[in-house]
């Protein structure tokens, strides 16, 4: 009896356990609320200590990437994604985390075509969608007057 | 207060944040990088509306730290520089906006990768 | 000589041997409920080397050593080697193997490996081309990490379907003469695909292709999963041992106490954090090696069909938008070099 993907699929479906959500969306909510609390209270110091507001801003964003970064090589991030999901993944930390993790493993295959190519294969997308929203978005701007 | 304050809407901005990412990875079959492409492009359209500023005035880091805040930066970065700069803005201010967060990324990951090595997971 | 039974089958009327196996892991691997089988346990996933893919090599060579040595062999002795494994060009097996100066036959069956180079092997020997070959494969977890999925260090969450490559490999040396067990047929796979594109569910994209091997054998040799004492998938894992079931009873082949699967018994699913199970060329070809060959020579098992399954899409096709083509091929093996039900 020669059974169609469609009914195969169903079956496969049935037999394939669901990810537990309730859980995940929990641990998701917690650790990337836990992270930009974190954020928030960097720039609540920054700007004590006289920063102004986009100055304050840039510095939370390099404060953490630099932290993602150092655990990301202490081998530690990977391990706190798995239980974060998204929690690590959608803040600017999951960013770097994605700029920091193929620089480490591709250093195998040389600085130039590993080290340095290699970097961008996550991050990449992110940097040429994001670009390019934001020049359709100025050109929008621009041809409308709109500033 | 205030500080307790700002850090308790972080962190509830922020968490919801990540949890609408949450549903996605397990919901859809979007890998982590369509979310991660997703959330800027996202994050650039809302700010472009100007209610994704409104979020960062409310929550802060909770709302500028998550990836639609990145895309937040860049139409805001956009936005000046047309102002300022007029057509070549458009092609400057996205990039400019968030070139420490980039180069901060980028650096960082080539001396970690100088320094360290990848390990096995668990 | 080789007879061919049915469409798919064929029996060696003078069965090959299995004269020595070795297996190597890694740390989790020898955590596992087989721990004590492995031969080489190596705790650090490098072996001792720069990169993953020469510690994969390094495992490789380790193993046929091994192998070597315990039927108490030199290379120059053997007269060709089966080898592959899951990296591009199956680097892991080349570089491995290189120094070794024995003819190498390279394949490729992705985690079906170590059955096809077992299939081959025999046919080898029964055409009597050669008179000892060995078969082996290994897998790694992290080049196979680096190569199929994310950077090591990437914070991805792996959804409960998912399965763990196995860090081992295995290695056999195989002859003509009265040491069991012995190979008494084997059934070459044909290419099977339900549709399924998850990458993240290889379990149920290959459980068809062991359900298209396995009644292919049943049908050609008219037997009937009882007549075994265990039909032992490769790397199925929780979710594909479910779905061989329910697809092989529908066909009126009922498995439920004969079937276990290598990805489930070389790791602690619960413990371990594997998921679904193992995976990886070296799964099976370790529990096979290191587990299930000496059962079979101390006759703590008679008859057994040994089906690895392997996935055959590589990330490009995928990306493309294909589904994971699979395929499983059959080993029977028996303690005995003659008798039972075929």
């Amino acid at each position: 009896m020669k059974m169609t993907p469609e009914e195969y699929g169903r079956l496969a479906q049935k037999a394939s356990p669901p990810s537990p959500m309730g859980k995940n969306l929990l641990m998701a909510f917690l650790c990337g609320g836990g992270i930009c609390a974190l954020g928030e209270g960097f720039r609540l110091l920054y700007q004590w200590l006289g920063a102004d507001e986009e100055l304050a801003a840039a510095g939370v964003s390099v404060t953490l990437i630099f932290l993602a970064v150092l655990l990301t090589g202490l081998n530690v991030y990977d391990n706190l994604a798995k239980h974060a999901g998204a929690g690590t993944l959608v803040p600017i930390t999951g960013f770097a985390n994605s700029v920091a993790s193929p620089a480490l493993e591709f250093k195998s295959e040389g600085f130039i075509l590993g080290l340095g190519a290699k970097m961008f294969i996550i991050a990449g997308p992110v940097i040429v969608y994001g670009t390019a929203a934001s020049i359709l978005y100025g050109l929008v701007l621009w041809l409308f007057r709109l500033y | 207060m205030d500080v307790l304050l700002s850090l308790l809407k972080a962190f509830l901005v922020g968490g919801a944040l990540c949890a609408v990412g949450q549903i996605l990875i397990d919901r859809t079959k979007l890998t982590p990088a369509r979310i991660l492409t997703s959330y800027v492009v996202i994050g650039v359209l809302l700010g472009a509306l100007g209610i994704y500023p409104k979020l960062v005035e409310f929550a802060g880091a909770g709302a500028s730290v998550p990836l639609l805040g990145f895309g937040n930066l860049l139409a805001k970065g956009v936005r000046e520089a047309v102002k300022a700069d007029g057509a070549l803005g458009i092609l400057t201010g996205g990039f400019t906006a968030a070139a420490a967060g980039i180069a901060a990324a980028l650096f960082f990951s080539l001396v970690a990768a100088l320094v360290f090595k990848p390990k096995e997971k668990g | 000589m080789a007879s061919r039974k049915g469409k798919y089958t064929i029996l060696f009327d003078d069965p090959p041997g299995i004269r020595a196996s070795a297996a190597v892991g890694c740390a989790k691997e020898a955590d596992g409920p087989l721990g004590d089988m492995f031969d080489i346990i190596n705790r650090d996933s490098y072996f001792g080397q720069k990169t993953w893919e020469k510690a994969e090599s390094e495992m490789q060579k380790q193993a046929v050593a091994k192998a070597l040595e315990k039927a108490g062999l030199t290379a120059s002795e053997v007269e060709a080697v089966f080898a592959g494994d899951l990296l591009n060009q199956c680097v892991g097996s080349t570089y491995g193997l290189r120094a070794l100066g024995i003819p190498f036959v390279g394949l490729f069956g992705a985690c079906s490996t170590m059955a096809e180079s077992l299939c081959v092997a025999a046919t080898f020997l029964d055409a009597g081309a050669i008179k000892r070959g060995i078969a082996c494969t290994s897998s790694h977890f992290c080049t196979a990490e680096r190569q199929f999925r994310y950077p090591l260090e990437y914070g991805g969450q792996r959804p409960p379907t998912a399965q763990w490559t196995a860090t081992a490999s295995g290695a056999a040396v195989l002859e003509k003469g009265d040491l069991p067990p012995f190979i008494r047929g084997i059934t070459i796979g044909t290419i099977e695909d339900l549709g399924i594109c998850d990458a993240n569910n290889m379990g149920a994209a290959m459980a068809p292709a062991a359900a298209a091997t396995l009644k292919h054998f049943f049908e050609d040799t008219g037997t009937k999963p009882a007549d075994f004492d265990l039909v032992i998938t490769g790397d199925l894992g929780q979710v594909g041992s479910e779905l061989l079931r329910e697809l092989l009873r529908r066909d009126g082949y009922d498995l439920e106490h004969r079937q276990s699967d290598c990805g489930m018994l070389l790791f602690d699913r619960e413990k371990q954090d594997v998921h679904a199970g193992g995976s990886g060329c070296g799964c099976a070809a370790s529990v096979f090696c290191g587990h299930l060959v000496p059962l079979l020579r101390q006759k703590k098992l008679r008859d057994i069909l040994f089906i690895a399954t392997g996935a055959l899409m590589s990330p490009t096709v995928v990306q493309q938008g294909e589904s994971i083509a699979s395929i499983a091929h059959l080993v029977y093996l028996s303690s005995e070099k003659s008798g039972g039900k075929i």
